[in-house]
């Protein structure tokens, strides 16, 4: 069946299952409550059973709902795509059920989703981080994180005891080279290092601290 | 008094001794740096004797933020990033990056340009199936397949040069368009490559295929069942190889895909075997498809010609004429402007679909844009296919997922 007549057909079966705007494939938002009961039907009933991608959107600091999580499903035998996308109910702890009971595939992606967002998926069998290392304090792909990166001892209790040392990671002189996004006049947009205040000559505030705790 | 001394035999001591012959598992850390895991992948086993108990892969060595740095800059800006995703197809990357912002501004590119970047895109997935198989080579015991493949490939970056500039970090599509036009008599030097091509790749893979340290070491190992390919969200050779006849350019046809025949190889049984016939096998098929294109080479533009917001003027016109410098002024500065709105878009890369995920608020610069990886989803699936066989087969399991970290961590 087409996408567009399964998006109808799924709102007849799931009332509370609304249509999503877009511009490519067909796309539903659903209570995020729901999406073990709207996935596993969307599998089972419309034959959708190829998990393509799972990822999470931050709409920034103070968006409400703030963090939406978007699952795009794959027909293998009908050959057509679909959007589903569930908002967090929560801002502050986000958290979604994990649907790894459905594709085992979408385990890693969960634990991507954990490590960049800081989104709880309940359920998930093995929500540890999976690019930074476990012991990573920040959730990088979320808004208020800036681009240059927060300097950050690696403090993996491991590698601490082994070599005696606090290790620190490896400094970036201000940042990578980008241009600014938004309404602003052209010299602030233009591609640059973002944080000036520090360089290879002059050290990064906060740098002494932890030069300290390496020593 | 004489004095007594005690000498009890081995038996007598293993009898008073308690008994500690409990089986007992050891933990094997494989990589991060380690030349069968192909960069930097670390694999956390445990093991019963030799025989695998669990596998936990670690990953994110190779973590770069490029979801981030891609947040902060312009649409055109993040082209050259798209190059360091699977750094062994780069061409093939570009494409698929451009086609989704393409999608995003609703720009339809000429045929010229479309046949450019299918006819770059199958050379790259040549190029990368040739390292594949030599990298499998290696890692199965059968260095002279490294030999042969590496001519090739030297021979396939020789042309990449010519067209792009570069080897490795082409950036050669762009939004709306290419980096260039191809140069004179290119096209030709490219079929004359491809002749000479498909005998050295039957003699190629004669060393493999009948080959029996070769199948002994592959055939049955890593079995991947055609349930579990696709619940775990296994795509590109690895998907087909077991036998599922998912190939993006057939089922979803994208930049003309339909106008070019072309057959796609399945696997039956699924195993490290079948993974390694269906990518011989795709590279004669994509030679196939390079003749069909330069064969039928449309002419006329290669570029989006009515997209002057998104895509650069040509740069002659831009030393002479002043409109067209201030357009490019702008787009350089302030980028491209894009509508509001979300497209996901996929491409069939050389390791499995490639997808891009573009959220946009208006203006130059990306709200979001997330990187579907195929070789994230490939690895997803180790712990459960590498639990029960030996250290060197997870070797060979490996050396046939072909996966390339780049990508997989971003």
């Amino acid at each position: 069946m087409p996408a567009a007549d399964a998006t109808s057909a799924l709102k007849e079966k799931f009332p509370q299952v609304t249509d999503r705007p877009s511009a490519d494939h067909p796309a539903v938002n659903i209570p995020a409550a729901d999406n073990v009961a709207v996935l596993r039907s969307l599998r089972d009933d419309f034959g959708f059973d190829h998990l393509a991608d799972l990822t999470a959107i931050d709409w920034a600091e103070g968006a409400s709902p703030r963090f939406t999580v978007v699952y795009h499903l794959f027909s293998t035998t009908n050959h057509n795509y679909l959007r589903v996308a569930a908002h967090c109910p929560s801002d502050a702890e986000p958290a979604v059920p994990s649907i790894v009971s459905l594709w085992p595939g979408a385990n890693w992606h969960e634990r991507e989703c954990y490590d960049m967002f800081g989104i709880k998926f309940a359920d998930h069998p093995d929500l540890r981080r999976i690019l930074m290392w476990d012991s990573y304090p920040y959730h990088p792909l979320r808004k208020e994180f800036p681009l240059a990166g927060i300097e950050t001892p690696l403090s993996d209790p491991e590698i601490s005891a082994e070599i005696k040392v606090n290790a620190i990671a490896a400094p970036m002189a201000g940042g990578p080279f980008v241009a600014s996004p938004g309404e602003m006049n052209l010299t602030d947009a233009e591609p640059r290092a973002k944080d000036e205040s520090w360089n290879e000559r002059r050290a990064q505030p906060g740098q002494d601290e932890l030069r300290q705790a390496k020593e | 008094m004489a004095t007594e001394f005690s000498f009890p035999d081995s038996a007598a001591k293993a009898a008073a001794a308690k008994p500690e012959f409990e089986p007992e598992k050891m933990s094997l850390s494989m990589g991060p740096s380690h030349p069968s895991t192909h960069g930097v992948l670390r694999l956390q086993m445990e093991l019963d004797g030799e025989i695998l108990t669990k596998c936990d892969p670690v990953i994110g060595y190779l973590h770069r933020g490029d979801e981030k740095i891609a947040e902060n800059m312009t649409y055109n800006q993040f082209v050259p990033y798209t190059d360091r995703l699977d750094y062994i197809a780069p061409l093939a990357n570009n494409m698929a990056y451009a086609i989704a912002v393409e999608k995003l501004a609703k720009l339809e590119v000429p045929a010229r340009c479309q046949a450019i970047r299918v006819l770059t895109a199958e050379m790259a997935r040549i190029s990368s199936h040739l390292l594949g198989l030599g990298a499998f080579g290696i890692d199965t015991g059968a260095w002279t397949v490294f030999m042969y493949s590496f001519e090739e490939r030297e021979k396939l970056y020789k042309l990449f040069e010519e067209l792009t500039g570069a080897r490795f970090t082409t950036s050669y599509s762009r939004i709306g368009g290419l980096q260039r036009d191809v140069p004179e008599g290119w096209t030709g030097r490219v079929n004359a490559f491809c002749d000479q091509f498909l005998p050295i790749l039957e003699e190629t893979l004669s060393l493999l295929t009948r080959n029996k340290i070769f199948m002994d070491r592959t055939v049955g190992v890593g079995v991947i069942s055609k349930a579990d390919a696709i619940a775990y969200g296994l795509t590109g050779p690895n998907l087909r190889g077991s036998g599922v006849g998912l190939d993006l350019r057939k089922d979803k046809p994208y930049s003309g895909y339909e106008q070019y025949e072309f057959d796609v190889p399945v696997g039956t049984k699924g195993d490290s075997y079948d993974r390694y016939l269906v990518r011989g096998e795709e590279m004669r098929q994509s030679v196939r498809i390079i003749k069909q294109v330069i064969a039928k080479f449309p002419g006329g533009d290669w570029y989006a010609k009515d997209a002057r917001r998104i895509f650069a003027p040509p740069k002659d016109k831009i030393l002479t004429s002043m409109e067209e410098l201030i357009q490019n002024f702008m787009l350089v500065t302030e980028g491209p402007q894009m509508p509001a709105g979300e497209v996901y878009f996929e491409a069939e890369n050389p390791k499995g679909i490639l997808g891009f995920y573009v959220v946009s608020k208006g203006g130059g610069v990306p709200w979001r844009l997330k990187i579907r990886a195929p070789s994230f989803c490939n690895l997803s699936i180790l712990p459960k296919i590498c639990v029960g066989c030996l250290v060197s087969d997870v070797v060979a399991i490996l050396g046939s997922l072909d996966f390339v970290m780049g990508e997989c961590d971003r």
